[in-house]
């Protein structure tokens, strides 16, 4: 296992997606390599300047450029918190420990898996990114499928479209499919073997019930709210099969044969 | 000249002041990546009781000015599975393991510590009288003078070891349930454990925790801990260990000063995962500023 790091990194480039989105990226300080993570990790933000604040954020890792050395996470602007992370600017400096978690399993076996399908919702777009270049690296095609409340608020399309087929949705019927994602055709075409989910829990759980019902393998991505991100307070526990366990650690992705979503 | 840290706890001997609150620093390893254990006076793991415990529901915690709450509710997997997995990956650790203790009766408390003794080669237990987020047992025992003496009085028949009495600051006057302790053969007293505390939600309408009630710690509770430890340090001989927001060097100073032998460092570990050994160095350059050579000195010097 990545030996976790506190790190101090310099913003590189803060830009806004949209009116509640950004998109930081950032590197060392001190000129190090950016940690090794896993899709599906996340990281632990110190929040400067925001004296009500007390915790540090959780981020996924939407993606680490190993061209320039950058690591880059998409913030949604969710209150005071990520409001500041949202309004920094290049130059300036956040402490960052990484990489938590245990990141999505990419499927070993060659030919079992074929055609992945990696649903995001919102900001729960941000570690299937980092996930879709893994997956296409490794030989595999992955597709994404992107809803979002509008158009204005699918996020970072264009890089998607670098490591697979981009489906997408709106609520608002602006791109893509009109409704949600569970209604878009490409989650019910049988040539699909997997699923990756992370979004908001209802948008995750409806995805569960379609991929338990077709029987095909599905893994989520959880965002509990945790205090530490260590394992050692125990506050963002899920219920599963084996009964309370840390989404820190043990998570944040679960295969929905370990919850009790049913 | 090297400042002698050395701090003595009834019969155990700790190489500095500086532990770590049960609950925010797990078994000692999650923080391995990020400090040197050995460096440690010691570490006090997780509240462990007689059977397994799942804890409460989802959601346990809420952030809060300057602090959070939580309602845990004492989640682990029993002493006897602490003894058999978690002990052997971490008895040789090179600082001093304490293991915080619960119950729901006083012979649940005194069996925990009987298997400690028999079982394992910890020297020192911490009693937690004081957890607000369990129906049975926990803080009901820390509220009264004849709960903590019973409690105590149980553990001191069945512990051959320190015994540290930890403290609800939920009470009148806590020097009366120090005293209690202290009859019954506490070695020591820590506190305060988390003050009762409760936040809601306003566009839910709805409280913020499962259990609508928690524990509140960090920064916010400090100014209460520090009155409490003074208190107590004047009303009872067995010395005092201090928590309760501590978030650096300067903060443990105020406890040390104001009566606490020792120090435990307990949310900041989830906020700066090496708070613990910065606290130390802090420590130890502050005796050196002010010319004292043995940390004991400043204790209780207000």
């Amino acid at each position: 296992m990545v030996k976790k790091t506190i790190t101090d990194f310099t913003i590189k480039s803060s830009t806004r997606l949209s009116e509640t989105y950004a998109l930081l990226k950032l590197t060392p300080a001190d000129g190090s390599e950016v940690t090794p993570a896993m899709p599906g990790q996340f990281v632990q933000v110190a929040v400067p300047d925001a004296p009500h604040t007390f915790l540090r954020r959780p981020i996924s890792v939407n993606f680490i450029d190993r061209s320039d050395n950058t690591l880059w996470l998409l913030v949604r602007n969710a209150g005071e918190g990520t409001s500041r992370l949202c309004s920094l600017k290049a130059g300036e400096h956040l402490n960052i420990i990484l990489p938590l978690g245990n990141g999505f399993s990419i499927p070993e076996a060659e030919g079992d898996f074929r055609r992945l399908l990696l649903v995001g919702g919102g900001v729960g777009v941000a570690p299937l990114l980092f996930l879709g270049q893994a997956l296409a690296e490794s030989g595999r095609e992955p597709e994404f499928l992107l809803g979002a409340r509008s158009r204005a608020d699918l996020l970072e399309l264009d890089e998607f479209e670098r490591f697979g087929k981009v489906h997408l949705s709106t609520d608002d019927g602006s791109a893509g499919v009109h409704g949600v994602v569970t209604q878009h055709p490409v989650m019910h075409d049988p040539g699909i073997s997997r699923i990756y989910c992370c979004g908001p829990a209802p948008m995750m759980k409806a995805v569960a019930a379609i991929a338990r019902e077709r029987e095909v393998e599905c893994e989520v991505s959880l965002e509990n709210m945790m205090a530490c991100g260590l394992g050692a307070c125990l506050c963002c526990v899920e219920n599963t099969v084996r009964g309370n366990v840390c989404v820190c650690t043990e998570g944040p992705v679960f295969n929905i044969k370990q919850l009790t979503w049913q | 000249m090297a400042v002698d840290l050395t701090t003595r706890i009834g019969s155990l001997t700790l190489k500095n002041p500086v532990l770590t609150a049960s609950g925010t620093f797990g078994y000692g390893e999650e923080f391995s990546d990020f400090i040197d254990l050995d460096r440690l006076g010691g570490f006090i793991i997780k509240g462990t009781t007689l059977h397994a415990r799942e804890g409460n529901p989802y959601p346990r915690m809420a952030e809060t000015p300057s602090g959070m709450l939580n309602a845990v509710g004492l989640q682990n997997k029993g002493i006897d599975y602490m003894i058999e997995h978690i002990y052997p990956r971490i008895k040789s650790a090179g600082s001093e393991i304490i293991v915080n203790v619960s119950g729901a009766s006083p012979e649940d408390y005194a069996e925990v510590c009987r298997r400690i003794a028999e079982r394992t080669d910890i020297k020192a237990v911490e009693i937690n009288i004081s957890c607000p987020n369990v129906k049975q047992g926990g803080m009901a025992f820390g509220t009264t003078t004849s709960g903590a003496a019973a409690v105590t009085r149980a553990v001191r028949a069945a512990f051959p070891g320190v015994v540290i009495v930890k403290l609800s600051p939920n009470v009148t006057d806590i020097t009366e349930i120090a005293r209690a302790a202290e009859a019954e053969g506490a070695d020591a007293v820590s506190l305060i454990n988390t003050l009762m505390g409760m936040a809601v939600d306003v566009e839910r309408q709805r409280p913020c925790l499962s259990t609508v009630t928690g524990g509140l710690s960090g920064p916010a509770v400090r100014p209460v801990a520090v009155r409490m430890v003074w208190q107590t340090a004047k009303a009872v001989k067995i010395p005092v260990i201090g928590l309760g927001g501590i978030m650096d060097g300067r903060d443990a100073l105020e406890f040390i000063l104001a009566g606490a032998s020792a120090v435990e460092i307990g949310t900041a570990n989830f906020i700066d995962p090496q708070t613990t050994v910065k606290v130390i160095d802090y420590i130890s350059d502050y005796c050196q500023r002010h010319g004292v050579d043995n940390v004991s000195d400043l204790v209780g010097v207000i």
